[in-house]
């Protein structure tokens, strides 16, 4: 497995284990007070909805010239990369509060419980909820998994870490039978920030023309660069005068 | 708001996010690396200094 291969994987990898604690704990918290069999039917419904997608843009997306895949992918990951980037440095620097799955998984529960008497058959509400749950965090790792793995024409590869990840975190949350508040999210949301942006910035300046110093190897430059980049803001922040936080953990819920 | 507009809206809030500023800076910073590559000019340099750029400017923003 080349570097960049192991980039991929690794970056997969870490942005759908970030996703699935989230969509696990919204499936838990509607499974538990609702119904599991709904619920996992919403699981599933989405899954299928989005290895749907994945089938879809995949053979579209690698059939484009090298030149403009790398320039659209490499603008999409900086974008997607920048964000994921901007919301862990103020989560970092204390501007922004931090995930907190256990909080979440309150909340959802109280929407639960209050949505309504429950059905013995089939419950739309818990259907639904992780439906939406599990549809909307990983149309994120859809995205990731196509546009890297389309970019190296790696999108088995890219799925696989994907797969794994959601393996491990389901695994995870069979056996701690509870949201997952102990795993480092806005670490992981970190270092995937920085996978993002590196190598959108990579492959979208190669698209556009450009010729890096060293080929691949400005990667091992580009990552730590960014890493130091992203840490000297972090400082800069904590060192500077803020009044608040930008927003409250129930925003943060909805945000994230 | 129709189905079409509800779309389109929900593809621009998943692609651009929050801060539309950094996703057309983005797209500005690589127009340029093409004219300086374009020119014959090394234009490596140009997306380093831009994405170091857009992030200082987008935490500015989001901490004011």
């Amino acid at each position: 497995m080349s570097g960049a291969e192991l980039g991929l994987a690794l970056s997969v990898f870490l942005a759908c284990t970030v996703e699935a604690v989230e969509a696990l704990t919204i499936v838990l918290a509607v499974g538990s007070t609702r119904s599991w069999s709904s619920a996992i039917s919403g699981v599933g419904a989405a899954v299928l909805a989005l290895a749907v997608i994945v089938a879809a843009l995949g053979p579209a997306i690698t059939s484009l010239p090298i030149d403009v895949l790398r320039v659209l992918v490499g603008g999409l990951l900086l974008i997607f990369g920048l964000q994921w980037l901007r919301k862990a440095i103020l989560r970092a620097s204390g501007l922004k509060a931090k995930h907190d799955e256990s909080q979440i998984y309150e909340v959802q529960a109280a929407a639960a419980r209050g949505a309504g008497a429950k059905h013995d058959g089939f419950d739309g509400y818990a259907f639904t909820i992780a439906f939406k749950g599990v549809l909307l965090e990983g149309l994120e790792v859809a995205f990731i998994v196509l546009t890297f793995g389309a970019n190296q024409h790696r999108v088995a590869l890219a799925a696989a870490a994907a797969g794994l990840a959601v393996l491990v975190v389901v695994a995870a949350g069979v056996a701690a039978r509870a949201p997952l508040a102990r795993v480092p999210e806005n670490t992981l949301k970190f270092a995937v920030g920085v996978m993002l942006s590196s190598f959108g910035m990579f492959w979208g300046a190669e698209g556009a023309g450009a010729r890096w110093p060293g080929g691949d190897g400005a990667l091992l430059a580009i990552i730590p660069g960014v890493l130091i980049a992203a840490v000297a803001l972090v400082k800069v922040i904590q060192r500077a005068p803020h009044p608040t936080m930008t927003e409250t953990n129930d925003q943060a819920t909805v945000n994230a | 708001m129709t189905r079409a507009s509800a779309l389109l809206a929900g593809v621009w809030d998943f692609v651009v996010g929050d801060d539309w500023r950094t996703a057309i800076g983005v797209a500005l910073a690589l127009a340029l690396t093409a004219l300086v590559a374009a020119l014959g000019i090394s234009a490596w340099w140009v997306m380093p200094l831009a994405v170091l750029g857009l992030l200082a400017l987008s935490i500015r923003r989001a901490s004011r």
